[in-house]
């Protein structure tokens, strides 16, 4: 099942691996046999990269949709708080509170916020970490270094399982009769620490701490396995500088992820012995319903510390898979080179160096220290330098470039423009002192979304398209591909860049609803017009999932090795790889990953030998 | 012996020649196999929760205006040995900490025996690696039952108060007895008719409590002796004041940080159990990367030994 049927003539390519490739005598010791012998070890406990490439990827979008829909629903309550909810109740029974004698249905107010703070913890660490991250590094790392498979697939099946019980958990939480946990994503003590605190903070809050400990060990394994890989399987002639973007990014998100994660579980741990041992490392003089409480000595600041030691670092861990995958897509459709390719590997890894400084000034209004702030200031502003010079560098690629307009193109192209819009917002917030005005306003929700959600969601899209025919031998529709991006680009601008006009004048975040506040009804047709973009958004999304459901099964068939016309390996493996990707040698590299329209040709293939004296096209 | 050496010679000579090539593909960058990478940033990893907790351990510490002094908390030993040898503050933890890095000096000698492939050899100092982890979780099993069972401290309680003015302990007459420094801390003792107390200060150990509000005393309702004193310094000088307890934080932050590090000790011993008897099956012998699985436990047991470096600095030594 794995090979094509019918016997074409060998391509290039194949033969190029054949002559010059070095053979690991793989197949000789028919390791594919021990991986896919039935259907349980094949497509379930699969030890094969590219299938929980796959796992992660479905695994991920179902979760993209619960949350979603979550936030449709929270939605729904802040563009038409007056409207009954009664027609919810069949889904969400006891939490549409009916007014016996009206009939109207509200929202309950411990939902809603249960709502909210679900939504952010499915979609920060479900979606864009496991859903972005697991899916492209499993599947891109070995088959774009030359890898057979991971360094251990053992650990790495366990990364995915780790993650699966994880969602069940947290999917578990979610019917619980006090609700899941409702404190924010961020989960900030006290109400994290007070099992009583409100009705999520108890068997909720216990849950949502235990799926994300499970989350962090599927991560560490996922993460340690992609660094090694990178380190140690490395095809002949693969040189670090010879990698492509893609993998640049992984791995530097891997490591990332490997030295942030951690401090998140030691805050986790304390957390969980100020909740079931009585012991008060965040908890300080506290009165709950006018008694106080037996805790004195501990500091809420020091678990946002803690917190968002892990925090600031995720927002990386998310967005650069995303540039990584675009990098690729944008050089591969505009046929292009990657403008400043070592550029952009030093941008990232100025990005990933600085993540690691800058945490603190998501606690400018925390009451830390001004003069401390000032140092997270300047950090946070100096990010705008290396992010500046990728933006400068996706469009430089694109500039002049033979663009070809698919759906993965168009979605690179629009992560670009979302990362501008974005990231210009991020300047405002940088600054401790603006921030007084705009912290936890509807302006932070705006720049967040923008920055870091709807691009990471386009980088994966891109990806999804651009990889779809490696992963599954077929082609996602491309009509349907473009509806899907001129309905999401429209449709994210539509909801998110009002946002930025509430934020400003200081409508706050999380909020039930604002009927307290006169001055803010001005914003009432504002708010409808959000919720009913998003509604329209998300059918857009149920598009794609309709496309993509559809594509595995009926989809235009792959029938050329290489499609795109794309330099790297994967596109020389055959049409549907099976285990240990290549079937006879491993190929060996002989140049960088981006040599598009170079002396005449449209593209040459990373197996292709220098020709005598061709000049390498990474040397400028 | 005669032709390992020629053999590295040779290696040594090809690595030369490959040293250019080591980040080119198709090797190992820095010489090391995937798994032992792995056990590096698994390290590494770990390295960073540590780092969480002890930053918390500051951060919690230099925001309490005091904290136990331990010379003073961790003053005692087992089997009355002070008593035989006279006192010297933490010499117990100087004991099992010293066991801990003797299995440290052990364990590479297992791995060296393991490179010699020498199958008896890295059995026994291993043998000898767990002795010395097992002998370090059995002092640590008793420091803990000596400061739950006998000196009362939990998660939630420190009974280690500390002074913050000279002054002197009333007795329980409420006359003038002992007299104290600035920074010097006391233990508050449970009421318990016969109870030696393992930190005697001399004062009225003999003496039948009464409860309540007491001329030199206040014995709670949980049956804890708060010794009366007097500052003679200080802004409180001439306050007749009754022994608080301590900063709660200390208890939590020693169970919780000593007991995560006890537990990574606890699992190093299964997995060095574990290697330790597939070392004695032979299953090492024949395999290509030989006792590699020795050395990566190896290097996993010499970062929890310097991780009790950390621990032991900041809880006895600072």
């Amino acid at each position: 099942m794995a090979t094509v049927d019918i016997k074409s003539p060998k391509t290039q390519e194949e033969q190029l691996i054949e002559t010059l490739g070095f053979d690991d005598h793989f197949h000789d010791h028919h390791e594919g046999d021990k991986y896919r012998s039935n259907f349980i070890n094949t497509y379930v406990f699969s030890m094969d990269h590219k299938i929980i490439a796959k796992q992660f990827l479905i695994t991920g979008m179902i979760w993209a949709l619960i949350g979603a829909m979550m936030s449709l629903v929270f939605r729904l309550q802040l563009g038409f708080p007056e409207e009954s909810m009664a027609w919810l109740k069949p889904v969400l029974g006891k939490w549409i509170i009916i007014n016996p004698e009206t009939g109207m249905g509200t929202l309950s107010q411990d939902f809603y916020y249960a709502l909210v703070t679900m939504h952010g913890t499915i979609l920060v660490f479900f979606v864009l970490t496991a859903g972005l991250s697991g899916t492209f590094s499993n599947l891109l790392i070995p088959l774009q270094l030359g890898a057979r498979d991971m360094a251990s697939p053992f650990l790495n099946m366990l990364s995915y399982w780790f993650f699966f019980m994880s969602s069940l958990v947290m999917m578990y939480s979610l019917f619980l009769s006090t609700g899941p946990f409702s404190g924010g994503w961020t989960a900030y003590p006290p109400l994290s620490a007070l099992p009583q605190a409100s009705s999520g903070s108890g068997t909720g809050m216990t849950l949502w701490i235990l799926s994300l400990t499970l989350f962090v060990v599927s991560v560490l394994l996922g993460g340690i396995n992609y660094i090694t890989t990178v380190l140690n399987l490395r095809t002949k002639g693969m040189s670090l500088w010879r990698m492509p973007l893609t993998i640049w990014a992984f791995f530097v998100t891997a490591i990332i992820g490997l030295l942030s994660f951690p401090v998140l579980v030691s805050g986790f741990l304390l957390l969980m012995f100020d909740r079931g041992m009585g012991t008060s490392f965040y908890l300080s003089e506290i009165f709950v319903g006018g008694q106080a409480l037996d805790h004195v000595g501990g500091s809420p600041i020091l678990y946002q510390h803690l917190f968002w030691f892990l925090g600031h670092p995720e927002v990386y861990i998310i967005i650069l898979p995303a540039m990584g995958l675009v990098s690729e897509v944008l050089s591969v459709q505009s046929r292009k080179p990657i403008f400043g390719y070592k550029a952009m590997v030093f941008s990232i890894l100025a990005i990933a160096f600085l993540s690691f400084i800058v945490w603190a000034h998501h606690m400018f209004m925390s009451g830390v220290n001004p003069f401390i702030s000032n140092f997270f200031v300047v950090f946070t502003l100096i990010i705008a330098v290396p992010s500046a010079v990728k933006v400068f560098n996706w469009i430089t690629t694109l500039y002049g470039g033979n663009i070809r307009f698919n759906a993965a193109s168009m979605f690179a192209i629009g992560f670009v423009s979302m990362f501008i819009s974005g990231g210009l917002t991020g300047i405002f917030l940088g600054n401790s002192a603006i921030d007084i005005q705009q912290h936890d306003t509807y302006f932070v929700v705006a720049h967040f979304h923008i920055v870091m959600g709807i691009a990471a969601f386009f980088g994966m899209f891109a990806g999804i398209y651009n990889w779809f025919p490696k992963m599954y031998g077929r082609f996602m529709n491309e009509t349907l591909g473009k509806i899907h991006f001129w309905g999401t680009i429209i449709g994210a601008y539509a909801i998110f860049w009002p946002m930025h006009y509430i934020g400003m004048a200081g409508v706050p975040r999380r909020y039930y609803k604002f009927d307290t506040f006169t001055s803010f009804s001005q914003f009432d047709d504002m708010n409808k017009f959000i919720t009913i973009a998003a509604i329209i958004t998300f059918s857009f999304q149920v598009l794609f999932v309709v496309n993509f459901f559809y594509s595995i099964w009926k989809g235009k068939k792959v029938t050329t090795q290489n499609p795109w016309g794309a330099t790297t390996l994967e596109w020389t493996t055959p049409i549907r790889p099976g285990h240990g990707n290549w079937e006879g040698k491993l190929p060996t590299v002989q140049r960088w990953a981006y040599d598009y329209g170079k002396d005449g040709k449209e593209f040459v293939t990373q197996v292709t030998p220098m020709a005598e004296g061709e000049v390498s096209g990474d040397d400028h | 012996m005669a032709t390992s050496d020629t053999a590295m010679k040779h290696d040594v000579h090809e690595h030369d020649h490959d040293e250019q090539h080591l980040w080119e593909g198709g090797a190992e960058p820095f010489k090391a196999s995937y798994g032992k990478l792995m056990m590096w940033y698994f390290l590494l990893s770990d390295a960073f929760t540590f780092a969480g907790f002890l930053i918390t351990y500051g951060a919690l510490r230099f925001s309490s205006p005091t904290w136990p002094v331990p010379d003073f908390v961790f003053a005692t030993d087992p089997f009355g040995l002070s008593a035989t040898f006279g006192k010297a503050p933490l010499i117990f933890v100087t004991f099992m900490s010293f066991l801990l890095i003797i299995s440290s000096v052990t364990m590479v000698r297992a791995v060296q025996e393991g490179h010699r492939e020498n199958k008896r050899g890295v059995f026994i100092w291993m043998l000898l690696t767990i002795i010395g982890g097992l002998g370090f979780l059995g002092c640590q099993a008793w420091e803990w039952t000596n400061l739950i069972k006998t000196e009362h401290m939990s998660l939630t309680r420190n009974v280690f108060g500390t002074y913050t003015a000279d002054g002197y302990v009333l007795n329980h007459e409420g006359e003038k007895g002992e007299s104290f420094r600035e920074g010097e801390s006391y233990l508050i003792h449970m009421h318990s008719p016969g109870h030696a107390a393992g930190h005697s200060e001399g004062h009225g150990e003999h003496h039948d409590y009464k409860k309540g509000d007491q001329p030199g005393y206040v014995l709670d309702d949980q049956g804890f002796i708060h010794h009366k004193y007097v500052y003679t310094d200080g802004p409180y000088k001439g306050q007749t004041r009754v022994q608080e307890f301590g900063p709660k934080a200390f208890g939590a932050l020693f169970f919780f940080i000593t007991g995560f590090h006890g537990f990574h000790v606890f699992s190093g011993v299964v997995f060095l159990c574990i290697i330790a008897l597939n070392v004695l099956s032979g299953v090492y012998v024949s395999r290509k990367n030989g006792y590699e699985m020795v050395e990566k436990i190896g290097l996993y047991w010499h970062f929890v030994d310097l991780v009790w470096v950390f621990v032991f600095l900041v809880f006895y030594l600072l």
